[in-house]
């Protein structure tokens, strides 16, 4: 048996013309919490549901735990658990109704308990008999969690699991996907959050369905030899647009009030700060960040073409 | 045996599914009870009753005693409203298409003196039977009505014109449908009208919802296999089906008064297939259909011609060969002659066991066509 939970090579997914998912190779190792980035549109969700069987590739070979991800879907759907972008339980049906469906069709033992046990640890006993429509978006993701690891599953695809939720929401469900990895799990998350990248032990970054980079977070950083400068001051927005075509500057970018700009060689960073010397604008050099990393790499593999839908 | 087991439970947790999902959408579960009181209502009063008042044109060509009593007879027997007076004896076809009246009743030059003579003459009722429910009546009494009237006058020296046979001799031309349908051959067909409609649309519906609603994802993530689904799905609707066969067994007896002589058990075979037969069928449909309005089309455009080629607007024998050949494909053909032949009939089992046969034949089809079709991917 491998230790690999997930092992896909050069996975293809067209739609029409278009690729989707364009040779996507990913060794995801047992019991690791991953994080799985990328904008809008760069191929995740088509990439989640070709791993767990629910798409077929146009090309490319894989397993997820073991099983062939085109011939044994069967097997693969009885060992994960899969949370889907947009909301897919029953809406007309309560809570508890939602479990029950779920623990009866994977034919769990002790039904009764398990659910109970389930509402319990989630906080949703209260709400049990509720309509699982009526729920707000957090409170539908809590369901849509307890319902995905009800049946113990191996590996968990959770697809953007924390878009459009609250701040505090957020973190509540980050604590339950650690909790759920201490006991074994092996969690893939897609997201497009960076901060959330900082929770995970790896992340695969995804762009135009290519696969941009993987790792951890520090090596990523580390790896892709960037250095940023931070400037912060009242006119700091003026300097960007100049900023942006000196030489040796990758990108300039701003992160709340701050401009970032980053590059290889520190020489030419410095070289270009001094040329759009302003007064009001103080300059220090600071660790990049992730996103500093993501749009850089992005930049050299041939622009940023991310879309906000 | 164990995979038997497993697999019923996976049917036992989407049957379950589907009944809450059943009994929370009001409306439907509503509508599904209201259809067969509404179609009952329609049909079965519209085509059934004994309509009386008829519009009817009159041509006659002489204007002797004997014909004002034939007249005057056909007018006191509650049937015929003498509306209106033509000279033109070819005048049917404009009067029926302008719907103006009903009847033509032609009584030709010299009537009266073939009629004395003894000669038997005839008399030409054309019926508009394209509503033939609705004229059958009215036509079947007209002979009775007129001869029974003729006795009366043809007294003393005409006495011996007076034979068993009926002086006149009526000649009926039903136009449009040449076959007339009666009475109890309706509402025992209503049933299988009704059930093909409900049975059909509900499961077609309820998996094209799945689809609609992005719920399909969840349930194809899950490890049921599609006969699972399916099974699953369609059981509740059986139930619902039962429901409606109750109500028109009831109205059918309770209200419309048609004789049951056939054996109960049997109908309930028939009745049953011919449910399951259907609601395969809609889970094909909703294999087919992108959306719910698409469903609803499919299920529209098999209804239509399962109301006009089974035998149950037209008799199905005076069908062109083609379209009894696509009548003998639906299930409501072979479930109207169950129905009409175990009720009206008294069909034993060796009567009907082809129809049963054609029915399981097209319900195998329809579910292998299902679960070839269905999308094990989201591709
Ligand atoms: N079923 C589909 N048919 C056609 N195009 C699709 C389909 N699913 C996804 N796509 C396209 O594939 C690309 C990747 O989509 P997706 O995997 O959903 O990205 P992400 O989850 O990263 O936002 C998008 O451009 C999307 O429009
Ligand atoms: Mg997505």
């Amino acid at each position: 048996m491998s230790e690999l939970a997930i092992d896909v090579r050069g996975l293809v997914k067209r739609f029409g013309d278009k690729a989707a998912v364009d040779g996507v190779d990913i060794q995801m190792p047992k019991g690791q919490v991953w994080g799985f980035l990328g904008p809008n549109g760069s191929g995740k969700t088509t990439t989640i549901r070709m791993i767990c069987g629910l798409l077929l590739p146009t090309a490319g070979e894989g397993r997820c735990l073991g099983y062939d991800i085109r011939r044994e879907a069967a097997n693969i759907k009885r060992r994960t658990g899969y949370m889907t972008q947009k909301f897919s339980f029953w809406t007309d049906l309560t809570i508890r109704e939602n479990l029950e469906f779920v623990a009866r069709l994977y034919q769990m033992p002790n039904r009764r308990t398990r659910i109970d046990d389930t509402l319990e640890t989630l906080g949703l006993s209260d709400r049990q008999h509720q309509i699982a429509g009526a729920l707000s978006g957090g409170w539908k993701q809590r369901l849509a969690l307890a319902a995905v690891t009800m049946h113990q599953p191996e590996l968990l695809l959770l697809d953007e699991p924390t878009a459009g939720v609250d701040p505090q929401a957020r973190r509540d469900f980050w604590d339950e996907i650690h909790r759920l990895s201490t006991k074994g799990l092996t969690v893939l998350v897609s997201t497009h959050y960076m901060d959330e990248a900082e929770r995970c032990d790896r992340i695969v970054y995804l762009a135009h369905g290519k696969l941009i980079t993987q790792g951890r977070v520090a090596d990523i950083i580390a790896e892709s030899g960037l250095m940023t400068f931070r400037g912060i001051g009242d006119e700091v927005r003026a300097l960007a647009e100049p900023l942006r075509h000196q030489p040796g500057v990758e990108h300039a970018a701003y992160f709340g009030a701050a401009l970032h700009i980053s590059g290889t060689d520190r020489a030419s960073l410095e070289r270009a700060i001094t040329k759009t010397e302003h007064k009001k604008v103080a300059w220090s050099q600071v660790e990049p960040s992730l996103e500093d990393v993501f749009i850089a790499l992005m930049s050299r593999t041939g622009g940023d073409r991310r879309s906000h839908g | 045996m164990s995979t038997l087991f497993n697999s019923f439970a996976r049917i036992n947790a989407v049957f379950i599914k589907e009944l809450i999902q059943m009994r929370r959408d009001r409306l439907t579960f509503g509508m599904m009870l209201m259809i067969p009181i509404l179609q009952l209502t329609l049909f079965g009063y519209a085509i059934n009753t004994d309509p009386k008042n008829l519009p009817t044109a009159v041509h006659t060509a002489e204007h002797t005693p004997v014909v004002r009593t034939i007249l005057t007879a056909l007018k006191t027997s509650g049937y015929y409203d003498l509306v209106l007076e033509t000279d033109d004896p070819g005048d049917s076809d404009r009067l029926f298409a302008a719907g103006e009246v009903s009847f033509l009743v032609s009584i030709p030059a010299g009537f009266t003196e073939r009629l004395v003579r003894g000669d038997r003459p005839q008399l030409l009722i054309e019926a508009d039977a394209s509503d033939p429910a609705a004229a059958s009546n009215a036509v079947s009494l007209a002979e009775t009505i007129i001869n029974q009237a003729l006795r009366h006058d043809l007294t003393g020296a005409l006495a011996h014109l007076a034979p068993t046979a009926g002086p006149v001799d009526v000649v009926v031309q039903r136009r449009y449908n040449p076959e007339g349908i009666t009475q109890y051959n309706i509402v025992p067909g209503l049933l299988g009208v009704i059930l093909t409609m409900t049975s059909v649309m509900i499961t077609a519906i309820a998996m094209t919802r799945e689809v609609e609603r992005g719920t399909m994802e969840n349930l194809l993530a899950m490890p049921a296999k599609p006969h699972e689904v399916m099974i699953g799905k369609i059981a509740p609707y059986l139930a619902i089906g039962g429901i409606q066969t109750v109500i028109v067994l009831l109205a059918a007896h309770y209200i419309f008064a048609v004789p049951f002589v056939g054996a109960v058990w049997l109908l309930l075979v028939g009745v049953s297939l011919f449910i399951i037969a259907n609601l395969a069928l809609g889970f094909t449909f909703s294999t087919i259909a992108k959306s719910q309005l698409q469903a609803m089309q499919l299920t529209f455009f098999f209804f239509l011609p399962s109301i006009l080629l089974s035998g149950f607007m037209f008799p199905f024998r005076g069908m062109p060969d083609w379209a009894q050949v696509i009548g003998e494909i639906l299930p409501l053909t072979h479930f109207l002659r169950i129905v009409r032949g175990v009720m009206l009939k008294n069909a034993e089992w060796m009567d009907i066991n082809t129809e049963l046969f054609a029915i399981t034949l097209f319900t195998i089809a329809a579910g292998i066509l299902a679960i070839a079709r269905y999308q094990r991917t989201l591709d």
